[in-house]
């Protein structure tokens, strides 16, 4: 069963039309990238997903919920979690309290302190732990917002760009990373510009452009698909 | 047992400055000093000291929605208004026989919370947030003040009570405590000193342990980023309207206790001024810490009453400096920066040894 699939979800911005009738189901377990040029909609998707944007038409529906009504505390709620485009961290706090405020709801008193070290340690950010979140380096702002990401635990992770700005090193970590919590039985769905990373993780790849559904299927048929190389290549030259 | 024992952890944390051994034994001095200050000095110091302390709960008011919240709020006085004649007109009517003056001071800081619900709830939930919030709240003050300074006429009456428009309600009765061997009355010197004294400490201490819980961590989340709150899943407005609702508590208690100390409540302590000054002591202060807003709110009280002797007018010029001083060299605050300086100065000395 598709854990999350939307139906012809239309948006607008007065004449804009950011998202056009896109229809896009996500398998259980599987991890979908979700590539296009820039501004294609890809984050707009991710806001109508998540209800911050509430779609002129369509629906969207999560575990068989039809969720569209929802607010978006309560998607979250549902298993939606999420690491945005320009990292979200609580900028004046230590990176360790940016953690226990992801963590607090699902643990408690010694368990939580425990659960932050656990998750510092993952993430690599032990002996950044006290330092003010808005103080960290752009690469490691993205790994606190991940690590708050998926300390909801939550059924499906929606990353904007996770590796931008980090090294290629870093990336490829980044990747491991998302592959490990795959494994754990996470479902991904990634917003990315480097193709490296793609090919590393991506069972399937969608192509948005101009907000609508452009082209599916694994990365290899992506990559040979002429039409996309165009889009890609009409951007460069724009 | 358990409980109890987590709650005084929780009296330190990241988000309140002061911890260990050194900051509680100076905390247990100033408290002694506190409960010995009545029997230093003279009835008029101590009525006087009471009169700034009932002032410290509205700062702490804006202290949690402002510096920890980041909602700028100018409504405060309106609750500490609505609280004021609110235990005027129920006093007014019903006495202070059996102790009714202590629940008339539940009542009253009951409607003004319940006021701020209401308001709090248009706001929040109609996504009102930043500089608009601020607006409306300003507005809703200085309509209050307007209101009630049209109701002179002898039609502005709640039973006995009249409203007396800009001179305001007076004589109502002090907090009285019932008491076997007969009531005590607490005027406005020692009695009102201690209980107002303890309330005080509590509420600071109470604060601590709020600001330091699961709810606080929320509460600044949402200051810093409240996207990112969402997204972790917390519904924020419930949080702002539910941290709003405390601060106006504390504010109506601010009223009640300033209403019971003079035995008077009129439409200016709703004014423009009036909303202005809270925000000044705790700006001067540093609105995001609960001790730095008491020590400024009490300092910056007691320059402004010294000035006032040589006329109020130089006293709020000196205010509106005070205020851009702060801006320019401590926009975190006067006396945060000084604490920050000391408790930076003290780890020196720690490590140096
Ligand atoms: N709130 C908004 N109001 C008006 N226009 C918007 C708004 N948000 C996005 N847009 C427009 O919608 C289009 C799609 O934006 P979006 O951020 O979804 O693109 P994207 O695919 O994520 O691009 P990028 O790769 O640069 O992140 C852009 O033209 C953008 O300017
Ligand atoms: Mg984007």
């Amino acid at each position: 069963m598709a854990l999350l699939e939307l139906r012809r979800l239309n948006k607008h911005f007065g004449g804009l039309h950011v998202t056009n009738s896109v229809n896009l189901a996500l398998e259980t377990g599987e991890i979908h990238c979700l590539i296009g040029p820039n501004g294609a909609g890809k984050s707009t998707l991710f806001r109508l997903i998540l209800g911050e944007y509430h779609p002129g038409s369509g629906d969207i529906y999560f575990a068989g919920e039809n969720i569209t009504a929802l607010k978006s505390f309560a998607r979250i709620h549902r298993g939606l979690s999420v690491k945005f485009q320009v990292p979200g961290v609580f900028k004046g706090l230590s990176a360790r309290q940016n953690l226990e405020i992801a963590l607090q709801s699902r643990h408690r008193g010694v368990a939580l302190e425990q659960e932050i070290d656990r998750l510092l340690s993952f993430l690599g950010l032990e002996a950044e732990q006290g330092q003010t979140a808005g103080n960290l380096s752009h690469g490691q702002k993205q790994w606190l917002e991940i690590g708050m990401a998926i300390s909801l635990k939550p059924r499906l992770l929606l990353l904007d760009e996770p590796t931008a700005g980090m090294s290629p090193e870093e990336t490829h970590l980044t990747g491991e990373m998302v592959q490990r919590l795959n494994a754990e039985g996470m479902t991904v769905l990634a917003i990315e510009h480097d193709m490296a990373f793609v090919r590393q993780v991506a069972r399937r790849v969608t192509v948005l452009h101009l907000g609508q559904v452009f082209a599916q299927g694994s990365i290899d048929q992506i990559i040979a698909d002429e039409r996309v190389a165009a889009i890609y290549l009409g951007q460069a030259h724009a | 047992m358990n409980r109890l024992l987590v709650l005084f952890r929780r009296l330190e944390g990241p988000q309140t400055i002061g911890r260990g051994p050194a900051f509680w034994t100076m905390f247990a001095l100033v408290l002694l000093v506190a409960c010995a200050f009545p029997l230093l000095t003279d009835g008029y110091t101590v009525g006087n000291t009471v009169y700034f302390f009932v002032w410290v709960f509205i700062a702490l008011s804006l202290c949690l929605i402002w510096g920890y919240g980041g909602s700028l709020s100018f409504g405060q006085t309106a609750f500490f208004g609505i609280a004021g004649y609110g235990y005027g007109i129920l006093t007014l009517n019903f006495g202070a026989a059996y102790g009714f003056t202590l629940i008339a001071l539940l009542l009253a800081v009951g409607i003004a919370a319940l006021f701020a619900m209401l308001l709090g709830y248009f706001m929040f939930f109609g996504r009102i947030a930043g500089v608009f919030l601020g607006i409306v709240t300003l507005a809703v003050t200085l309509t209050l003040e307007r209101f009630m300074a049209q109701t002179a006429g002898p039609e502005w009456h709640i039973g006995v009570a009249r409203l007396n428009g800009f001179n305001g309600m007076s004589a109502m009765p002090p907090l009285t405590i019932p008491w076997s061997g007969g009531d005590i009355v607490l005027f406005a010197d020692v009695g009102l000193y201690y209980l107002v004294l303890g309330l005080l400490v509590l509420v600071y201490l109470g604060l601590r342990v709020l600001m330091n819980s699961a709810f606080g961590n929320v509460i600044v989340a949402i200051r810093e980023n409240p996207e990112r709150a969402e997204m972790l899943g917390y519904d924020v407005r419930k949080y702002q309207l539910v941290t709003f609702v405390i601060g106006a508590a504390l504010a109506a208690l601010s009223g009640v206790l300033y209403t019971a100390w003079g035995q008077y409540i009129t439409p200016s302590s709703m004014g423009m001024t009036a909303a202005a000054l809270p925000l000044i002591w705790v700006a001067v202060g540093g609105r995001s810490d609960l001790t730095s807003t008491l020590i400024g709110t009490l300092l910056v009280l007691a320059v402004f009453q010294a000035l006032t002797i040589y006329g109020s007018q130089y006293a709020l010029v000196f205010m509106g400096a005070l205020l851009v001083l702060t801006v320019l060299i401590a926009p975190g605050g006067l006396v945060l920066a000084v604490m920050n300086q000391l408790s930076r100065l003290a780890t020196r000395r720690i490590q140096g040894k």
